[in-house]
């Protein structure tokens, strides 16, 4: 019998690192920032599969995460719902407001499609904002704990088992998609519209499809933060989240899963450790940013891959 | 197999094709050629959908397919490849022709998520044949590159892989010739007939009249939108009309 191939050989890797870092990672404050890494590469992955694979810019995704969150938070603390089906709830409306507003809005393209979801995300931000019965306003909201399988998930180990699990599916999930032929139909969007279509792919279809997979899994993503973390605020689907999400897809690297994974840990990281500049840390964060831009363009993960393998020859 | 009857499509006041009507029979290969801005490429986007006519019909098997979506008409046999590259880029080069095979394989995104054994199988064929189609075409040393790594021409066949991967009926070949040295072209020539042996009816615009003359069944000659004369190519090199709008060119050089 034939081995099987190994198909993606980095899944491997990232299951034994996510095994292993509980163990090497005692303090429970770096498995809350490994948490919230896993928690963030979720979203990356998916608004990568927008963004990077279908080149289709999204600057609005922060309300799709925003949306499971207070979804997830609402329907727990005011309707005693339990958490999964919150999540569910949650992530299904989401994907059914991105499956209605993704035709219109992705037959734009380039700056419009930008300024369409940054519209977006602003107006969902201002809902959460101004709907102060529901979701506090500014002032916040605490959310219940999450229960999964008659338990409550609590103390950083036990979350740090659902992030990572949650991780690993997603990455395999996406790596399958990338290596299919609706994942190529993605890239081939990218690639020339016009070829797509002439190959016979309904690229708005696509499109749509893409867009509403990357904002379920923001929202799914969002959920489970908000029961992590126990308390939300508007801050979390806004603008500057936003921002923040299309960075770690543009520094770790577009079109790459595990960068996604890389770009979220890296600007997950990153802001703990400058908090030694003194309100210096975002001049330092940007210029880190910049240089990357300048010196690895397409990212960490493929300039670092493309380099190898030159030096490979 | 296709038929173009009284087609019409204007820009505003531009009428970039009048009237054109012609047949091309089943498994025949059929030349476009006329001047710069004659309208071919015009009438090559109507023909596979990705312009709308503004009037006339298109029969394809006797279907009228004028002002279907592009994906609609590779559903109904037809493919394509492009004046300007339209490789892409950010693909590998064996994924580009996988892209053209797109219709035959399960297009699902959670078949996809999952790889189903289905799924997996299905695309395991469609490498091995996307690979044999880099061969037939002359690329096939660059199964592993990707399509960065590859020079003009390798890109040019590449397209034409892609576009049989689609297993097509037609087959519309625009400039197929174009930025190609001699040699290349002479290769390209003897793949095209090699295409059309395997029953794949070829449309195809060029400018190299010699690549035109030796490879068409039948010509259709258009200037300024509309069409000046059609026929066999010793008909058409030996017609006044399209002398006139070829003079001091390769082909009045020819006759």
């Amino acid at each position: 019998m034939k081995a099987p191939r190994m198909r993606h050989p980095g899944l491997l890797v990232l299951a034994v690192i996510l095994a292993v870092l509980p163990f090497v990672l005692t303090n429970a404050y770096y498995l809350d920032v490994a948490i919230k890494i896993a928690l963030n590469a979720v979203v990356v992955i998916g608004l990568n599969l927008l963004v990077g694979y279908t080149g289709q810019i999204s600057l609005g995704h922060a309300a799709f995460f925003g949306m499971g969150a207070y979804g997830s938070a609402v329907l727990t603390s005011h309707f005693g719902w339990p958490a999964l089906a919150a999540l569910a709830a949650g992530a299904a409306t989401t994907g059914l407001l991105a499956f209605i507003l993704a035709r219109p809005v992705l037959k734009l393209k380039g700056h419009t499609l930008a300024m369409a979801t940054l519209g977006l995300g602003i107006i969902i931000a201002m809902v959460i904002n101004n709907e102060s019965q529901w979701t506090g306003g500014p002032d916040g909201l605490a959310v219940p704990a999450f229960g999964l399988l008659g338990m409550d998930i609590s103390g950083e180990t036990q979350w740090y088992a659902v992030a990572a699990i949650l991780l690993l599916l997603v990455t395999w999930g996406a790596l399958n998609l990338i290596g299919s032929p609706a994942g190529r139909a993605l890239q081939a969007i990218h690639g020339s519209e016009v070829a797509a279509r002439v190959a016979g792919i309904d690229t708005t279809r696509f499109k749509v499809r893409v867009f509403v997979l990357s904002a379920v899994l923001a929202s799914i993503a969002g959920s489970i933060s908000a029961h992590y973390i126990g308390f939300i605020t508007p801050n979390m689907a806004g603008f500057f989240h936003s921002i923040e999400l299309v960075t770690m897809v543009v520094v770790g690297g577009s079109a790459s899963i595990f960068g996604s994974i890389i770009g979220a840990a890296l600007l997950t990281i990153l802001p703990q450790f400058l908090s030694a500049f003194e309100g210096w840390e975002t001049v330092v964060f940007g210029m880190i940013l910049i240089l990357c831009m300048i010196f690895l363009p397409r990212g960490l993960v493929p300039s670092i891959a493309a380099k190898l393998r030159k030096a490979r020859g | 197999m296709l038929t173009i009857k009284n087609l019409d499509k204007h820009f505003g006041g531009v009428k970039a094709v009048q009237d054109i009507s012609f047949t091309i029979a089943k498994g025949s290969i059929h030349a476009v050629i006329g001047p710069n801005g004659a309208g071919k490429t015009t009438l090559f986007n109507l023909i596979t959908g990705v312009y709308t006519p503004s009037a006339g019909e298109i029969l394809l098997r006797g279907e009228n397919v004028a002002g279907m979506s592009p994906d609609a008409l590779a559903r109904r046999g037809m493919s394509r490849t492009f004046q300007n590259l339209q490789v892409c880029m950010n693909m590998s080069a064996i994924d580009n022709v996988m892209v053209g095979a797109h219709l035959l394989l399960n297009q699902g995104m959670f078949a996809g998520m999952l790889r189903l054994p289905s799924v997996r199988r299905a695309d395991a064929a469609c490498r091995d044949e996307a690979a044999s189609l880099m061969d037939f075409v002359g690329v096939g040393r660059y199964v592993n590159a990707h399509a960065t790594e590859l020079s003009y021409g390798v890109l040019k066949r590449l397209e034409i892989a892609r576009a049989l991967a689609a297993k097509p009926q037609v087959l519309l070949l625009d400039e197929p010739a174009a930025g190609l040295n001699h040699t290349e072209t002479g290769e390209v020539e003897t793949l095209i007939r090699k295409v059309a042996q395997t029953g794949v009816t070829v449309v195809l615009v060029e400018h190299d009249m010699k690549l035109v003359m030796n490879l068409s069944d039948h010509i259709l000659v258009l200037d300024h939108g509309k069409k000046l004369a059609e026929g066999t190519p010793a008909e058409v090199r030996a017609n006044p009309d399209v002398l006139a709008a070829y003079l001091g060119t390769d082909l009045g050089a020819q006759a």
